[in-house]
């Protein structure tokens, strides 16, 4: 698979222009991060025999060009996906949250950072999102619920409005395709929410995918979208004003209120972790949280990652006797 | 080589002069939780052995030793005031042919708030950015009370000197509502004899506070689920809250008994009657007839702008429900009864830096 361009070249004068950085080699502090993890890693194998180093370099060199790119960056996938199943089996064998919750906030200051133009915030937002829903289920949490669009958001600019109403129109289309993480996984997608505050086709296509999912049982996405945790209880306090208003009125209990609550398909979330570094539940899940941990990393929705995950997870199971115990107890 | 015992009540004293150490002089049906010993000679191993003894009998905590070396300042300082209000506690070590020190009264000593105090907020603090409510989750005091080697009482009684010394602050700096988390529904499975003395001193603090906080023009509304509670602390808090009720500097709203799914429940019962009885439509229920009938509706500010949750948790755990929907959380490591002046001024610094949107844009 590998060529040798100079074939007269041995493997040390690679090794060498290499690491001293003359010649046409690329040097190693020019390779990306992953490139150089490649390499360290293959080291120990090389080191008796530096002719094979001097293969693998060749290979890195030519494969850092265009032929080899696809190869190298699916060959990089796999052993990430091998190392993300190593760390999560040693997460797993401590107690792990079966709720996750997430307000995804700082997709426009993002776009700031970047200098990019303002719809691409939220797009980059949604690659975020789709990459830790995918680290969610494979560590084998059920819930995950996510704050999409707050009711408190129509009153941004009009076009932001739109634009966000078509990205998510696009998205939630793009979730009954064949290659979707929702046919992957098995995903029963529930939109949560007063969906009739959205426009039609959004709300249809919404309905459409509730519909298409009810089926799957493995794991649970909730997508908050024209949701506020008080409008919540309004509907849910309405809800049983009408269910107990021809019975005796003091009977009503929190049990009625809590299974009139569009989020009891799910559990209380266990922990919430809101980007951006802002301490605020900003009207999420105000019932469901009053025992979960919250978590406010300083990174921007569209810049969280692994670390913060496994974070969040480790200080959950810290506390997670303890809160065990107190449940117990109550 | 005599022995004086002093102990006292809120209504009684008595003495017992001796030269040999006896508490018989002591009348036990009547005392209650306050014993001082003053030994002037080195009889007090005995004597605290025969203290101990009568202090369960009394339903009294026990003096203990404590570790000088693990005390920082603060504690120090909030350990003398600690004893300053009942009893002093000897460790064998430090007390050799020492003459321990007097008692001095329960009565507190909040200084008066002058209006020159007012303007002095410390630096790095703006005065148009302070919060209007503020909300506080008390947490850590049984830790606390762990770590320095006392009882869990005590820790609850260091909790109450913090306590006094925030709502002071919170009355200079022109915060309008301190609503304070002392006692939880889920409070109520600790063991017995905490949850008596919890409430006691509860009674008590309103008792003796009743005076310094009408001087200083400080309104206490209570909140919570007041059906368990005892009915001699019931009739106090009618009494503070009929005597308070004007007041207008300060609203200091204590929730006791107290859940945040409970006051919504509470508040979808009186709606529910409502309807039952004609008066409103089911249509008309939305989130400002919710927030009437809430029980937080004893202020004209509701809605915290900032909560405090000491001890380093990061939980809400059920405190203020609804009223929390955009309200900015801080979450100190400290244990309550180390906040003290220093971890509030961060909190609100903390608090003045933060860009408070409520789902807009900051254009």
């Amino acid at each position: 698979m590998c060529r040798r361009e100079n074939n007269d070249l041995s493997g040390n004068d690679v090794v060498q222009s290499f690491i001293t950085g003359s010649g046409s080699f690329p040097t190693f502090a020019s390779l990306n991060s992953q490139l150089r993890i490649l390499v360290l890693s293959l080291l120990p194998s090389t080191i008796s025999d530096p002719k094979n180093l001097g293969t693998v370099l060749h290979f890195i060199y030519l494969s850092s060009g265009e032929g080899m790119g696809g190869g190298i960056r699916q060959l990089l996938e796999q052993v990430h996906r091998l190392s993300r199943r190593s760390l999560f089996r040693v997460l797993s064998m401590g107690p792990l949250p079966t709720h996750l919750a997430f307000i995804m906030d700082g997709n426009r200051r993002y776009a700031k950072k970047r200098g990019l133009e303002d719809g691409s915030g939220h797009k980059a937002g949604f690659s975020a999102l789709m990459s830790m829903l995918q680290y969610c289920y494979e560590l084998g949490i059920k819930y995950v619920t996510v704050y999409a669009f707050s009711i408190d958001n129509f009153r941004r600019k009009p076009e932001e409005v739109q634009s966000l109403m078509d990205l998510m129109l696009e998205k939630i289309k793009s979730l009954l395709d064949k290659e979707s993480i929702v046919h992957e996984y098995g995903i029963r997608v529930y939109f949560i929410g007063n969906l009739g505050l959205l426009n039609d086709q959004v709300r249809a296509a919404a309905e459409e995918v509730m519909k298409a999912t009810a089926k799957n049982s493995r794991v649970v996405l909730l997508v908050c979208v024209a949701y506020n945790s008080t409008d919540e209880i309004v509907q849910a306090v309405k809800r049983s004003c009408v269910e107990k208003a021809d019975r005796d009125v003091e009977r009503i209990q929190l049990v009625d209120i809590e299974e009139n609550m569009q989020m009891s398909v799910a559990p209380e979330p266990d922990i919430l972790i809101r980007s951006s570094g802002e301490t605020r539940l900003s009207n999420f899940l105000l019932w469901q949280t009053g025992n979960s941990q919250l978590f406010s990393p300083d990174a921007l929705w569209p810049e969280i990652g692994l670390r913060h995950l496994v974070w969040a997870i480790l200080n959950f199971q810290r506390s997670h006797s303890y809160l065990e115990k107190k449940k117990k107890q109550l | 080589m005599s022995t004086i015992i002093i102990a006292f009540n809120n209504t009684d004293i008595a003495f017992n002069i001796s030269p040999e150490p006896s508490m018989e002089a002591v009348p036990s049906s009547q005392l209650y939780y306050t014993v001082c010993l003053l030994s002037l000679h080195n009889h007090h191993n005995f004597l605290i052995n025969q203290f101990h003894k009568r202090m369960i009998s009394l339903r009294v905590p026990a003096p203990s030793s404590f570790n000088l070396q693990r005390l920082n300042s603060q504690a120090l300082e909030r350990r003398w005031r600690l004893g300053r209000d009942c009893f002093l506690s000897f460790s064998p070590s430090c007390v050799e042919n020492r003459i321990g020190l007097g008692v001095r009264s329960t009565k507190s000593e909040m200084a008066p708030f002058t209006a020159a105090e007012e303007e002095t907020l410390p630096e790095g603090l703006q005065p148009e950015l302070m919060p209007k409510h503020v909300a506080v989750i008390m947490d850590g005091n049984g830790r606390w009370a762990k770590i320095q080697g006392l009882q869990p009482w005590d820790g609850h009684r260091a909790g109450v000197e913090a306590l006094r010394e925030i709502v002071e602050l919170c009355g200079k700096w022109g915060i309008q509502v301190l609503t304070v988390f002392a006692f939880s529904t889920d409070n109520w499975i600790r063991p017995k004899i905490e949850i008596d003395f919890l409430l006691s001193l509860f009674e008590r603090t309103l008792k003796s506070e009743l005076e310094t906080l009408a001087k200083n023009n400080v309104r206490i509304s209570i909140i919570g689920d007041s059906s368990k509670l005892p009915k001699s602390l019931l009739e106090v808090i009618n009494e503070v809250e009929e005597v308070t009720k004007n007041n207008t500097r300060l609203q200091l709203i204590v929730a006791v008994g107290y859940s945040g799914k409970y006051d919504v429940l509470q508040a979808c019962r009186g709606i529910a009657q409502r309807v039952k009885d004609g008066e409103i439509d089911v249509e008309e229920i939305d989130e400002g007839l919710i927030e009437q009938e809430l029980e937080t509706n004893v202020t004209e500010f509701p809605y915290p702008d900032l909560l405090i949750r000491t001890s380093g948790e990061l939980r809400v755990s059920n405190f203020l429900l609804w009223q929390l929907a955009y309200t900015e959380l801080f979450f100190a490591q400290e244990l309550w009864p180390d906040f003290g002046r220093n971890g509030f001024v961060e909190a609100l610094m903390s608090f003045q830096q933060r860009q408070r949107r409520f789902g807009g844009r900051k254009s």
